[in-house]
């Protein structure tokens, strides 16, 4: 069981938390401004990334606030975890909410 | 009557003997045996037959690792657990053990007739045998080699044991509690650290229990083990546990360790659980699992009587057994010349050292000189002999340039080796910790760690018990000073002169013309080197498909014993270094686990939590049939006297439709939306338009996805400007509730708006059909009912039997309707008012499969019935809920992608059998033509189908491509009885216009 | 080792308010209440029978006797005039017991995965968290005492599992 350190409450059991998939993923604004194409990528395509990657947690059994999380994907050790609408903290990967 | 019993020695008890019985025969042990040692007292060796040839087998090991005497130890018919190491089995008065996998009786085993057909079962023996033809496969092959190569049986009956869950969390957890652990778990806990320390076995000590002679700090070892121990229980920061198994390193720094509280016990108190699962999260783990002896790998070296020198030395010296009255031992490492020595001041006679390595070393030679035992250098064994016992063993001679020669015939009934020790690194492994090739000891060590942890002592390549006392108080003090905790502690003084326990994994070298006898690399798998020699003939050349193919180490027990002498052969085989070759992972448990402690409290009633409402128990009394919905208890119908569920259905929706009807809503999900932002929050949450929805006005909202498919739905009543009480389907509640958050949070964190569930604070009591205003008219204050002041769609507040009332005026039958919402504790005494304001009325309690048929009738969906996922609102005719010139809302951009507005799309619609008589199945194809044959063309499903009541004949709802545009038409249903006949009509079947609902 | 000293109270019916607003309208909030500030993550502040838990950045659980509950909420909209809030009366959504004794943390923990030692869950802390399946909020009033709060729904599971677990502890062998 992976230990999370949610920005609110500190480190917490995983128990407490809900995956979100992955992070920095903006809505467009307002959606009809894109293709369909951008559209669908926005709904449905995603990294997956082995190694680092943002994705978001929420404590829901805890704070309930969702936040943003630098996990690598093939070790689950966490780089950091941070609060929506922060930037990547390492700097990386796009620069949207 | 135990004739191999130490005159004296052993930690066992002498004045507590104890009855217990194996395979049916009585036996005399002491306390403080294993099964293992107490039958080897009784001078029995024959404690199983093999997975795959049934070969007889002994005991190989004393310890955890033992991968031949597996057995089933049973209280009970319920009671009784298989594949049991009995090793560490501790008995008691009374135990009944059984041995396993042999058939009629241990000594006559009808399945041995497979040792025979050897050349039959080689490596990959399920590939390559019974590939074909596929029929027989099934019906012969498969089921008789199951039934063959078993391993016990588990019981039939549900378990009766009670088993138990912890979590806990420590600064350092210290895994094993030989000489290493018990000086980091002193070291740590003198430093101040909340200390853990766990042992798989009953006594604390490892190593050190086999040890009597050893002197620690002036005392011998089981003194100082006592004041040890003592010690540390009396610390009010330390937490010991033994029997306690660490099974598991999870990531973070969370181990699982399973705590055997009562198997041990001949009458377990009834409270009592049989096992308890801790889950560990410690800030620094101190790795002390010792090490593991090796087997030799040689032809017969599987024969009862044949046993790894630490085991026979660990009977003698902490059970007191002898473990055979002549014993030949086989030293490819010093610890054999320990064991020896041992043995032969305990009373056992050793014929012969058998040294098989190139150089033994001079202080060994030297202490078997001293001791008058002979040594015989440069040896190699060629065979052994004995059915059910070893007799003898056939020693070659390793000639210089490597070829070997006949030499001596020994008689024995012990033949006792030692290959040297493998650290146990599993646990390291498991956590993703890097493994280290040493080249001058020949065994693997943890490398860079991935958790914080750390191992010590014989688990790291440390040799010897001063080594271990020193290295295990470092590690104590370093994991207590990374928590923090800073504190000096001196390592134990021990004097012994001790021999090194290095040896070379491997095969002993055979002649090349050999016969064929089996050598055993994994005992539990029945793999010979033969078997691994076969594999890389064949092709395979990385370890980890000789291991698959071979399934050696696939055992339950890890290849504890087999790993790394299979590592050797292959390198040896392939000339290349063992690092090239690798080494399979670690899995975890590290000995098996029962499912009864990993379920833990997860089990009958208590398996989910069971959700009542706040009228449960009136329904129940009424005897109410209920289903489950989630986590729910749902009342689905109410029989009267001998009633099945259709008639008791039946006579639920008449009276709706004829009457009234009470019904329990209080399961749909509530959610309060409240805040100067709700209504631009709903705005962009749900299709509709909620600006144009005045305070005390309710709207059957649509919730979509951003992917435009329907979501959940639900009835959504404006309180107050800036307060919105949404409701939800019962199985959606969590979810809507998440999606709300997300976006609220995550997207609009401007909009000054916030959620609260407040489903369990409402009880709901739907009143439905024409006499329900009529019901509750006389119960209600401070609302006028009347049609004109409480329109379909309304909601207001006041009270009802002095209670406080949020009453709705909606709908789901069909009927006029109100929905009593009052605080949960008021539940019970307002729907028993209700109840009897009613009966006069002819009102009528009915349950969620009435309340299924009458939305039915009306054509009204129920999200994950009749949608799937896939459906739009304009799929199934809500397109005119969507506030159209709203600028944005979830769903709507996709809603406007080219697939949405496609034709083709499949649509809701009614479906009557032509014949009016035949009720459709909830699931079944809808095609256009009759009589097609596989693979037709489906053009929809049937999503629900009920017998209506209303209309005397049963109707359907169906998903059908181009629906709307079908009706009237004829399509078919193709059932194995033959294809129905089907019309399409519109989705509602009962009172098109509204009248009823706006009564 | 474990001994079944603990005790199980199921307390008294209370007005429970959800509250969720910014940290101005929360000082109001309190304010209103007769409570101190206190913007302090997963910490309770309580006055008389007065408390206020910090559950999110945004959202208190406002506890208080039964028979306040019409002045309290009266109090409460003249004092958050002006602040934009959301204030939801929970009062039967939940139930609460008390669990006290040398072993409460013990009773807790079986199927509770937070760090209950004093250091790692001070007096005064408080949290949403699970016990077992069900969410719960807990609440350390005393070094010895512990104040539940449980859907009402899942009270019955919660309070199983709670006797089950207590007299396992209580069984010796």
């Amino acid at each position: 069981m992976l230990l999370i350190h949610c920005p609110y409450c500190g480190p917490r059991p995983e128990l407490e938390f809900s995956y979100g998939g992955e992070a920095h993923i903006a809505r467009p604004s307002p959606p009809e401004s894109v293709s369909a194409d951008d559209w669908v990528a926005f709904l449905y395509l995603r990294a997956n990334r082995r190694g680092l990657q943002a994705e978001r947690w929420r404590h829901v059994r805890g704070c309930a606030r969702f936040f943003n999380a630098l996990r690598d994907t093939t070790t689950d050790q966490f780089l950091a975890t941070y609060r929506c609408g922060e930037p990547r903290p390492d700097g990386g990967g796009s620069a949207s909410p | 009557m135990m004739a191999w019993r130490a005159a004296h020695g052993g930690r066992v008890d002498r004045s507590r003997p104890i009855e217990f019985s194996f395979d049916g025969r009585s036996y005399r042990g002491l306390a403080g045996d294993t099964l293992a040692s107490a039958l080897l007292a009784n001078g029995v060796h024959l404690l199983g037959r093999s997975f795959k040839y049934h070969r007889p087998r002994g005991l190989l090991s004393a310890g955890s690792e033992e991968p031949n005497a597996l057995v089933t130890v049973a209280r009970d018919a319920a009671r009784s657990a298989p594949n049991l190491r009995a090793t560490q089995v501790e008995i008691y008065d009374g135990l009944r053990a059984h041995s396993q996998n042999r058939w009629p009786s241990l000594a006559w085993d009808l399945g041995s007739v497979s040792n025979w057909l050897a050349p039959l079962f080689p490596a990959g023996f399920y590939y390559k045998t019974f590939m074909w033809p596929r029929f027989a496969w099934h019906r012969w092959y498969e089921p008789r080699i199951r039934a063959a190569a078993g391993l016990g049986r588990a019981p039939v009956g549900a378990d009766p044991d009670g088993y138990a869950q912890r979590f806990a969390h420590c600064d350092v957890l210290v895994i094993g509690a030989g000489a290493a652990g018990l000086a980091a778990a002193a070291a740590a806990a003198r430093s101040g650290a909340r200390v853990i320390l766990c042992d798989e076995q009953a006594e604390m000590g490892g190593g050190l229990l086999d040890e009597p002679a050893a002197k620690i700090d002036g005392v011998n070892s089981a003194a100082w083990l006592k004041a040890t121990i003592g010690q540390l229980g009396l610390q009010a920061n330390v937490t010991l546990l033994p029997r306690t198994t660490a099974f598991g390193y999870f990531p973070h720094n969370m181990l699982g360790l399973c705590e055997r509280l009562s198997d041990h016990l001949d009458a377990p108190p009834p409270d009592l659980p049989r096992e308890r699962l801790w889950q560990v999260r410690a800030r620094e783990v101190v790795l002390a699992s010792g090490a593991i002896e090796r087997p030799l790998v040689f032809p017969g070296n599987d024969r009862p009587g044949v046993m790894l020198a630490s085991a026979a030395r660990s009977y003698l010296n902490r059970y007191g057994v002898r473990v055979g009255s002549r014993a030949v031992v086989l030293a490819g490492s010093d610890a054999a010349y320990a064991a020896a020595l041992d043995l032969q001041v305990g009373g056992v006679a050793v014929s012969a050292i058998a040294d098989v390595r190139p150089e033994p070393s001079a202080p060994a030679l030297a202490a078997a000189r001293t001791a008058g035992i002979r040594v015989i250098q440069g040896a190699t064994v060629l065979a052994t002999a004995g059915r059910l016992r070893i007799r003898n063993v056939t020693l070659g001679t390793v000639r210089p340039g490597g070829t070997i020669g006949r030499g001596e015939i020994l008689a024995c009934d012990a033949l006792l080796m030692s290959g040297g020790f493998t650290p146990s690194i599993h646990l390291h492994s498991q956590s993703r910790g890097k493994l280290l090739w040493r080249e001058a000891e020949r065994f693997f060590v943890p490398g860079a760690t991935a958790e914080r942890e750390r191992s010590a002592g014989a688990a790291r390549g440390l040799d010897g018990l001063g080594a271990a006392l020193e290295d295990g108080t470092q590690a104590g003090l370093a994991a207590a000073a990374a928590c923090g905790f800073r504190g000096s502690a001196t390592p134990p003084l021990v004097a012994t002169n001790e021999l090194s326990s290095r040896g070379a994994p491997g095969a002993l070298p055979q002649p090349g013309h050999a016969a064929p006898a089996k050598a055993f690399v994994d005992w539990q798998n029945d793999v010979t080197s033969r078997d691994l020699e076969l594999a890389m003939r064949e092709g395979f050349s990385s370890i980890e498909h000789i291991k698959r193919y071979t399934t050696t180490g696939m055992a339950t027990d890890q290849g504890k014993t087999s790993g790394l002498n299979a590592l050797g052969i292959v390198a040896h085989g392939s000339a290349r270094a063992v690092p090239e070759v690798g080494l399979t992972t670690f899995r975890m448990p590290y000995t098996p686990v029962s499912f009864g402690v990993l379920a833990g409290y997860d089990r009958g009633q208590q398996f989910d939590p069971v959700r009542r409402t706040p009228m449960h128990d009136w329904a129940s009394a009424r005897g109410a049939v209920f289903e489950d919905v989630g986590m729910w208890k749902r009342a689905r119908y109410f029989p009267q006297g001998a009633e099945d569920m259709h008639a008791a259905v039946a006579r639920e929706c008449r009276s709706v439709r004829g009457a009234c009807g009470l019904f329990d809503a209080s399961t749909l999900g509530k959610i309060e939306v409240v805040g100067p932002g709700a209504t631009e929050f709903m705005n962009r949450m749900y299709v509709n338009n909620w600006t144009s929805l005045a305070p005390g006005r309710a709207r059957y909202g649509v919730l979509l996805r951003d992917d435009g498919f329907i979501y959940d739905d639900g009835v959504v009543a404006r309180l107050a400007d800036d307060r919105y009480h949404v409701t939800t389907t019962t199985g959606g509640a969590a979810r809507v509730l998440q999606l709300m958050e997300d976006y609220r949070q995550s997207e609009w964190p401007e909009l000054k708006v916030w959620l609260t569930s407040t489903t369990e604070q409402w009880a709901v009591i739907a009143v439905q059909g024409p006499r329900a205003r009529d019901v509750i008219a006389p119960l209600v204050a401070g609302v006028d009912l009347s049609a004109g002041a409480l329109a379909h769609m309304s909601v207001a507040r006041g009270t009802i039997c002095g209670a406080p009332l949020l009453l709705f005026r909606v709908s789901f039958s069909g009927e006029l309707g109100f929905e009593i919402n009052v605080p949960a504790d008021n539940g019970t005494a307002v729907w028993e008012a209700v109840y009897a304001a009613g009966q006069s009325h002819g009102i009528t309690p009915y349950g969620t499969e009435a309340m299924h048929v009458l939305r039915a009738e009306k054509g009204f969906i129920i999200v994950g019935q009749d949608t799937d996922g896939t459906v739009t609102p304009d799929d199934v005719g809500l397109a005119w809920a969507i506030g159209k010139a709203k600028p944005d809302f979830l769903g709507k951009r996709s809603l406007a992608r080219p697939a949405m507005r496609a034709p083709g799309r499949k649509q809701l619609v009614g479906l009557l059998s032509v014949d009016r008589s035949r009720l459709l199945e909830e699931g079944a194809q809808v095609v256009a033509n009759a009589g097609q044959t596989p693979p037709m063309q489906i053009i929809g499903h049937v999503t629900s189908a009920y017998a209506s009541p209303t209309l005397g004949h049963p109707i359907a709802l169906a998903m059908v491509a181009d629906g709307r545009a079908r009706v009237g038409q004829t399509l078919f249903v193709p059932m194995p009885g033959g294809d129905i006949a089907v019309e399409v009509t519109s989705p509602v079947f009962y009172d098109r216009e509204g009248a009823h609902l706006n009564g | 080792m474990a001994d079944a000293t603990a005790w199980l109270h199921p307390l008294p019916g209370a007005t429970r308010l959800s509250f969720c607003g910014d940290e101005a309208a929360q000082d109001a909030a309190a304010a209103a209440l007769g409570l101190p500030s206190s913007a302090m993550p997963c910490r309770a502040v309580s006055v008389g029978g007065r408390a206020s838990l910090w559950l999110g950045p945004e959202e208190r659980l406002l506890l208080a006797p039964l028979n306040e509950r019409a002045q309290l909420l009266a109090s409460l909209e003249a004092g958050l005039a002006g602040h934009a809030h959301s204030l939801v009366d929970i009062s039967q959504r939940q139930l609460a017991f008390e669990l006290r004794g040398p072993n409460a943390s013990l009773l807790l923990n079986a199927q509770c995965p937070l760090d209950l030692a004093l250091e790692a869950f001070p007096v005064d802390m408080c949290t949403r968290t699970v016990y077992a399946k069900s969410e719960i909020v807990l609440w350390r009033t005393a070094a010895d005492r512990f104040h539940v709060e449980v859907w009402r729904s899942f009270s019955d599971y919660v309070l199983t599992l709670l006797h089950a677990v207590a007299r396992e502890l209580s069984a010796r062998p």
